[in-house]
């Protein structure tokens, strides 16, 4: 897939429409950077397009596929229980990837160490993070969704995410991404939706 | 299939962390069938007569510790977010997790019963009944107990509500289950309450996965 178009997308929370007939599209090689204000509806609008909720009405041509697309969402899919290495080879033989070396992997997004041996649990919220954005690395895919992907990154670390985001989009991913501070770095093929606008 | 392994392998690394959150069921359904030996007397004959029920509520309650939890956690953390928009049927990798809960939580129930039986002052044939009549029906409980758990993932007050809605839908395994020792004591055949486990687990193992999948959609979407 190499575009994806939204037509006239409604999607409710409750009852409350925090949608209301939003169109745009994306294509491949695209950084496409959500605004809004809190509760605009950005993390409804990245979840339906996952097919993680169900949009009242609209259309999303084509409908991603799980195996095509990389959620990040608030929470990091990370057991606590477990270490950054051990979840990571988890997500990566669920999805059916083939990693040699998750550890190469989570040093992409600089874990190191003790930090991919000791549970997740013990890790800081910014490491936890990383572990999260390692996933992106373990397993390539061309559409990402990320939501709020910054949060608890630290100058290193959003080095290391302008880094990741570049060289997908120069390489032909897309990436929708929420955020309300600026992406970090020169992010090829960036563009702005702004749902407070699109309202 | 190797998600699904994945997943077993998963479920079986978190318990190895949390020996104490798996091995509490196993200690409740031995303080239950050792303690009712010593209510009732140990050389009362009553005690033939309940150890069927005995065993068999011991493990429906043992089942019930352990469930609420399964999918606790992965709603918590995000994996059931990343589950459901995986590439493999969401049906699969909860029958995954429930097997692993199966064997952690059931199994050594299972491999112990023929001792509480003897314990409880059953013959070797019902003891024998005792043991395939709980591997066959732990499993339903099990199953059921995590199609209760699905259901009431993302509700407020889930443990208080999932015992009231699981106890109706376990009690026919454990008719069927005590009803196969207690004929067997009678020395009738068991074979009748043992074929409607055996169907019970068949409906359990195809359906319940499914429809837990479904629960769990609607919790998070």
């Amino acid at each position: 897939m190499s575009r994806l178009e939204v037509h006239q997308l409604v999607v409710s929370r409750g009852d409350r429409v925090v949608l209301d007939g939003l169109s745009f599209a994306v294509s491949a090689g695209e950084v496409l950077h959500i605004l809004g204000r809190n509760g605009a509806g950005k993390t409804s609008l990245l979840e339906v397009l996952c097919g993680l909720r169900r949009a009242d009405s609209g259309r999303i041509d084509p409908q991603p596929e799980g195996r095509a697309l990389h959620w990040i969402g608030h929470k990091n899919a990370l057991n606590p229980a477990l270490s950054a290495t051990e979840n990571l080879a988890f997500w990566a033989a669920l999805n059916g990837a083939t990693l040699a070396d998750p550890r190469a992997a989570l040093a992409a997004v600089g874990l190191h160490k003790g930090q991919l041996t000791r549970p997740a649990a013990q890790l800081s919220t910014g490491q936890k993070r990383r572990a999260a954005l390692a996933r992106l690395v373990a397993a390539p895919r061309p559409w990402w969704f990320l939501d709020e992907p910054l949060a608890g990154l630290d100058i290193e670390g959003l080095a290391l995410f302008a880094e990741l985001l570049g060289r997908h989009a120069a390489g032909g991913g897309a990436v929708l991404v929420t955020s309300h501070q600026p992406l970090p770095g020169v992010v090829p093929g960036l563009r702005h939706l702004d749902l407070d606008r699109a309202a | 299939m190797s998600a699904v392994v994945a997943v077993f392998q998963r479920e079986l690394r978190i318990a190895l962390r949390r020996r104490a959150e798996w091995a509490q069921p196993l200690v409740f359904y031995g303080i239950v069938a050792l303690l009712f030996p010593l209510g009732i007397a140990p050389e009362s004959p009553a005690l033939k007569v309940f150890a069927p029920t005995i065993i068999w509520v011991g493990a429906l309650l043992a089942a019930l510790l352990g469930v609420e939890r399964l999918f606790r956690g992965d709603l918590d953390d995000g994996s059931l977010e990343q589950m459901l928009i995986a590439d493999v049927p969401l049906a699969l990798l909860i029958a995954a997790k429930l097997a692993a809960q199966w064997l952690l939580t059931a199994a050594p129930l299972v491999i112990a019963s023929p001792l509480l039986g003897l314990g409880l002052g059953l013959d070797a044939g019902p003891v024998m009944v005792l043991f395939w009549s709980l591997l066959l029906g732990t499993p339903t409980l099990i199953f059921t107990g995590g199609f209760a758990a699905a259901l009431t993932v993302g509700a407020p007050r889930a443990g208080m509500m999932l015992p009231i809605l699981v106890l109706p839908l376990m009690t026919p395994a454990v008719i069927f289950g005590g009803g196969a020792v207690r004929a067997a004591v009678s020395g009738l055949p068991p074979d009748a309450p043992l074929y409607f486990l055996g169907a019970l687990l068949a409906l359990s193992l195809t359906l319940l996965p499914m429809a837990a999948a479904g629960a769990l959609r609607n919790a998070l979407g």
